[in-house]
């Protein structure tokens, strides 16, 4: 395995990133794009029949269309190999996240709770939403503030989130919910909803937290050139 | 005695493959006995206009082909353009017209699948894609169904095979009604250190069949294609292709990987006429033959006969020429994406395509009689413009009731000027399409540095990162990253971005002083000009496009194009298309923009419930490709910031007399004219190529300077559009002294003020316009660059104003002309789509 030292140092960088590559994925090459080249973590691409993560500190589900998204989004994708292994990558308390098709497999593999249905409108949506960051306790919010309003593109058809009432009270109730869509001046309305998610979530974590899984695209809103870089603070909070 | 005479095919068999009885009889020369069946239908649809162009080639060849970027022009499967450093951009458009008119989501989606096959076959990794739509009036149900229907088909293809779509252009016009164009262009970046052809090579070289499998599914597209829609066309619902995004992503990795193993001799999409196109034109434009064993070909049903194997246009299917001994290597990449891999045939010396079937010959047809020495007709050109057109010529602006300061008076009612600015905005073609790209993923593969909507082209960052496919062991070609940086092609053995220094390739400590580059890309055509007159038509859509990458900040530098004309076998047809082609060589010739290849696509006529023809509008879309030296020298098209001044660059605004008409700005051809007067009249622009290039040159020098905030030019709807665009799409608002005094041009039927009158000045098109906000510090040196480089071709207009001012269009001696608040124009032109498609 290869190390990458930062230059002038001398010390490894500690975080080391998967990125998990379906047939179908095309948001794969992004988030490695962010890690590597943005963040200079080492990072390799992790092919969907490989079952060896050990290596890994954190593993990312990209977005894209894993296995056509035949049956359902993320349905398929979740008997992979190299799911089984990222399953048990995330019970050890390892980073997991899921970006876009990536929060559907975990749902899918019951790693997060609840489902992405059809957007409220039945059409696909790209666009650049604002986000509530609604818990900064964590790793992957620690670099935001509380309440901030961020703003991060989301590219879905399939990602309005419903979970039943019982475990919809219960994410509210722990406080897994990270992200919020919302107005620009950080409203939970139906007006800040782009795609009729309950309650407005954008984003959930696992009950220990280490397990996210967002519909709108961090690594989208990463480079400068770009325009935003709302999304790199989330990678950067794992570092 | 004829040979037909003896045809063991009746005359309704032999034109129901698209052939005419004299193509029968010249199938019949070239082969010395009569074809048979699977034979004729290979002939009917490589002889089809689609594949071998007969009627338009003559009229292709004066395109000019040729400058010192172009690395592969027209005759593969892509155009090939050397944008320096070692970066190659492929790129090309093409047509999906007639599929998209009987079932328009798989239609159009399958178009994108096409066109991406083309990039890719290159060894090109798609980078982006846009396309240039035309529909009937959104008025009506029927041209909803498609539109919805092309849209969503866009967005499936597009969306899941994760190639962002940029950009484009939607045009809504009663001419289309029964006939949508939806033309999709592809740009995609080069992986491969050699650019892959498609000339079979290396006689006994395998021939490999890679991707989905063959079914009955798209028979006879291509032929179907090249035919005259009707009532029963629905009835060729079968000749529609369904498309598969998510195998074709598989395709794009697995091809880009076998590519660059080094084992891949040549390889060639099946698009069009499939198996039948591929084996014939790989053969021919090698010189050698290639012999294809049908029974090794995997299907998806049971009971196929050749003629279905070969005609079939199953997508998401490509044919390969390997390296003799390597096949293997190149079959278990593909399996391991979950694709289809099967060696098929070889490369043959005798220069035949010779198809096996269950042990025998099923056909056996000279590569060349296929695919080259197809036929050509020369048809005769007009002596004079048609009727239509030299009746369109005679209308003036003359011809059109009075106006005043206040407004204008049509069938007894008067319409002030806001009001006709705010028809004009809500009118679909000129209203904003955001409601069509929030449905296209536009952002995958963080590129999109100019999101659509933002500018007049799209702008997308060049970052070739390429997977290492080999050297990781146990990771079956997918290890570490590695990253390539700009322009550093010689670092390719080495270049795994692990082992190199990571900082020097972070945008965000950026140690490497080479500037990031990009591309600019747009597609362009006012058609209701090139109907009016499809020679200065034609070079308006060169010099639009030309104009709108200008407006980026991007160097123009080569063309694809997309003809979509009537019949030509008509002879308004025929002028429409001839006339057409002289238009865009000459104007490709004046901005040395190359043709490197691209689509024609012909007998887009519906015949109404009567049997008449209905003609669409002569629609050559150019697409243009442009190079951006250093994408932190870009602009949009918004205002942005208060304060700043707005210049117009091209034809002065001015009141000129009768006998200084100028006719490179009119309201001929106008937006302005179809929709308020409801007239399709008048010569439409003359493009003036050196005003054209000086403008266009002094806005690039603007934008690469640092003095230019914001670029837009003049199209449809003419100056108060554009400035209305402006302030919508940059939030700010505008304060415009037009340089003419009310007094002076007060309604008159005097001719000699006839041509300044009040909606030539707000709506005219043409004279090369495009308008400008530059920061007020930077008015001294700005005015003395425009003064020495556009002479008189430039004026100061005004002052960006905040928000809350409207835009505001005043004369010289302060009487407003247009005065509206932005949220009230910004109603108009962001919901008039939606407003239609709720109905």
């Amino acid at each position: 395995m290869i190390k990458i030292f930062n230059q002038g140092e001398n010390r490894p960088v500690a975080v080391k990133f998967g990125v998990i590559v379906f047939p179908g994925s095309n948001c794969d090459r992004d988030v490695a794009y962010v890690t590597q080249m943005l963040l200079n973590q080492p990072t390799r691409m992790v092919w969907h029949e490989d079952s060896d993560l050990s290596d890994l500190d954190v593993v990312v589900i990209p977005g894209g269309f894993s296995y056509g998204d035949y049956l359902r989004c993320g349905a398929i994708a979740r008997f992979s190999p190299a799911m089984k292994s990222a399953i048990e990558h995330g019970k050890q308390g390892k980073f997991l996240l899921g970006i876009c098709n990536g929060f559907q497999v975990l749902t899918e593999a019951g790693l997060l709770p609840g489902a992405l249905v059809r957007n409220r409108d039945l059409h696909f949506i790209c666009d650049r939403v604002p986000l509530r960051v609604e818990r900064t306790d964590l790793p992957w919010t620690q670099n935001y503030q509380s309440g901030e309003v961020v703003t991060i593109p989301i590219a879905h058809g399939e990602g309005s989130y419903y979970a039943d009432p019982d475990t919809l009270a219960e994410i509210e109730a722990n406080g897994q919910v990270i992200f919020r869509y919302c107005t620009a001046d950080g409203k939970i309305d139906p007006a800040g909803n782009p795609n009729g998610s309950l309650n407005n979530i954008a984003g959930i974590c696992n009950h220990q937290g280490n397990i996210l899984g967002m519909m709108p695209h961090p690594e989208r809103a990463s480079d400068p050139i770009l325009g935003g870089t709302d999304g790199l603070r989330l990678f950067k909070g794992l570092l | 005695m004829t040979a037909i005479a003896s045809a063991p095919f009746s005359p309704e068999e032999i034109a129901a493959e698209g052939l005419k009885p004299e193509e029968y009889e010249e199938i019949v020369r070239r082969l010395g006995r009569h074809p048979n069946k699977a034979e004729l239908g290979m002939f009917g649809v490589m002889w089809s206009e689609h594949c071998c162009y007969k009627n338009s080639r003559p009229l292709l060849k004066q395109f000019p082909t040729e400058s010192d970027r172009i690395l592969v022009g027209p005759g593969e499967n892509a155009g090939v353009v050397d944008l320096g450093d070692g970066l190659r951009l492929a790129f090309k458009i093409e047509s999906h017209n007639h599929p998209s008119a009987v079932e328009p989501f798989q239609g159009a989606a399958t178009g994108v699948g096409g066109i991406l096959r083309d990039i890719f076959t290159m060894g090109a990794r798609p980078i982006a894609l846009l396309n240039s739509l035309r529909f009937g009036d959104l008025a009506d149900a029927r041209t909803r169904r498609l539109f919805n229907g092309v849209v969503a088909g866009i967005a499936h293809y597009g969306n899941c095979v994760g190639v962002p779509t940029v950009g484009g252009e939607i045009y809504f016009d009663p001419a289309y009604s029964g006939n949508p164009l939806v033309n999709v262009m592809a740009l995609g970046l080069m992986e491969t250190p050699d650019i892959v052809k498609s000339g079979a090579k290396g006689i006994g070289n395998p021939v490999l069949y890679v991707g989905s499998t063959t079914g009955r599914d798209g028979m006879g597209g291509a032929s179907f294609a090249s035919a005259e829609l009707s009532n029963e066309s629905i009835d060729d619902r079968p000749a529609v292709q369904v498309g598969d995004p998510f195998l074709e992503k598989s395709l794009i990795e697995a091809c880009l990987e076998a590519f660059k193993t080094g084992a891949v001799v040549a390889a060639q999409d099946m698009g069009a006429a499939g198996i039948t196109c591929s084996t014939s034109e790989m053969a021919a434009r090698g010189g050698v033959g290639i012999e294809l064993d049908l029974d090794k070909i995997p299907v998806r049903e049971i009971g196929m006969v050749p003629y279905e194997y070969l005609l079939s246009e199953s997508q998401e299917r490509m044919l390969l020429v390997a390296c003799k001994g390597q096949e293997q290597e190149l079959i278990d990449i593909f399996q391991r994406w979950g694709l289809h891999a099967v060696v098929a045939g070889e490369v043959i010396a005798e220069p035949i395509v010779r198809i096996l079937f269950q042990g025998n010959v099923a056909a056996e047809i000279p590569a060349t009689a296929l695919a080259d020495n197809t036929p050509i007709y020369h048809r005769d050109l007009l002596k004079e413009p048609p009727e239509y057109a030299q009746q369109a010529w005679a209308w003036s602006e003359d011809s059109l009731p009075p106006c005043t300061l206040e407004g204008i008076e049509l069938q007894n009612q008067f319409h002030p000027w806001n009001d006709i600015l705010l028809t004009l905005l809500a009118t679909p073609t000129i209203a904003s399409k955001r409601w069509v790209y929030r449905q296209y993923d536009h952002q995958v593969q963080n590129n999109t540095v100019i999101l659509p909507g933002g500018a007049d082209a799209a702008v997308i960052r060049i970052r070739p990162v390429e997977v290492s496919s080999q050297e990781v062991e146990g990771l079956e070609g997918l290890g570490e990253l590695g990253v390539r940086n700009w322009g550093e092609k010689g670092k390719d053995q080495e270049g795994r971005g692990a082992k190199e220094d990571p900082s020097t390739h972070s945008p965000i400590h950026p140690s490497t002083p080479s500037p990031l580059k990009g591309v600019a890309a747009t597609v362009d055509c006012n058609s209701r000009y090139v109907y009016l007159n499809p020679f200065e038509g034609a070079k308006m859509a060169v010099a639009e496009a030309a104009r709108n990458l200008s407006c980026v900040g991007a160097d123009p530098v080569a063309v694809t194009d997309n003809l979509n004309f009537g019949s030509p076998e008509k002879p308004i047809g025929y002028w429409q298309l001839a006339e057409a082609c002289r238009g865009l060589a000459k104007a490709c010739r004046e901005f040395s923009t190359p043709v490197t290849g691209g689509n024609v696509s012909l007998y887009n006529e519906t015949l109404d419930a009567d049997g008449t023809p209905q003609p669409i509008y002569p629609t050559p879309v150019v697409g243009m490709v442009g190079i951006i030296p250093d994408l932190a020298k870009i602009c949009g098209q918004g205002w942005r910031s208060e304060g700043d001044l707005i210049y117009l660059l091209g034809l002065r605004l001015e009141i000129r007399h009768e006998q200084q008409v100028d006719r490179t700005a009119t309201l001929g051809g106008s937006e302005y004219l179809a929709r308020v007067h409801g007239l399709v009249a008048g010569q439409p622009p003359v493009v003036d190529f050196d005003l054209e290039r000086r403008v266009q040159a002094a806005c690039r020098a603007g934008i690469r300077q640092g003095w230019i905030h914001s670029a837009h030019d003049c199209a449809e709807g003419g100056l108060a559009v554009a400035l209305a665009e402006c302030c919508l799409s940059g939030e700010l608002g505008a304060e415009i002294r037009l340089p003419v005094k009310s007094e002076r041009s007060r309604p008159s039927a005097s001719a000699s003020h006839l041509p300044s009158r009040w909606d030539h000045l707000l709506f005219a098109e043409g004279g090369a316009r495009i308008l400008v906000s530059v920061a007020s510090s930077r008015q001294e040196i700005w005015e003395s660059y425009l003064n020495q480089h556009l002479g008189h071709d430039w004026q100061k207009l005004g002052q960006v104003m905040n928000r809350d001012s409207g835009l505001k269009i005043l004369t010289a001696n302060e009487h407003p002309l247009i005065q509206l608040g932005l949220s009230e124009m910004g109603d108009r032109w962001q919901n008039a789509i939606e407003h239609y498609l709720v109905k």
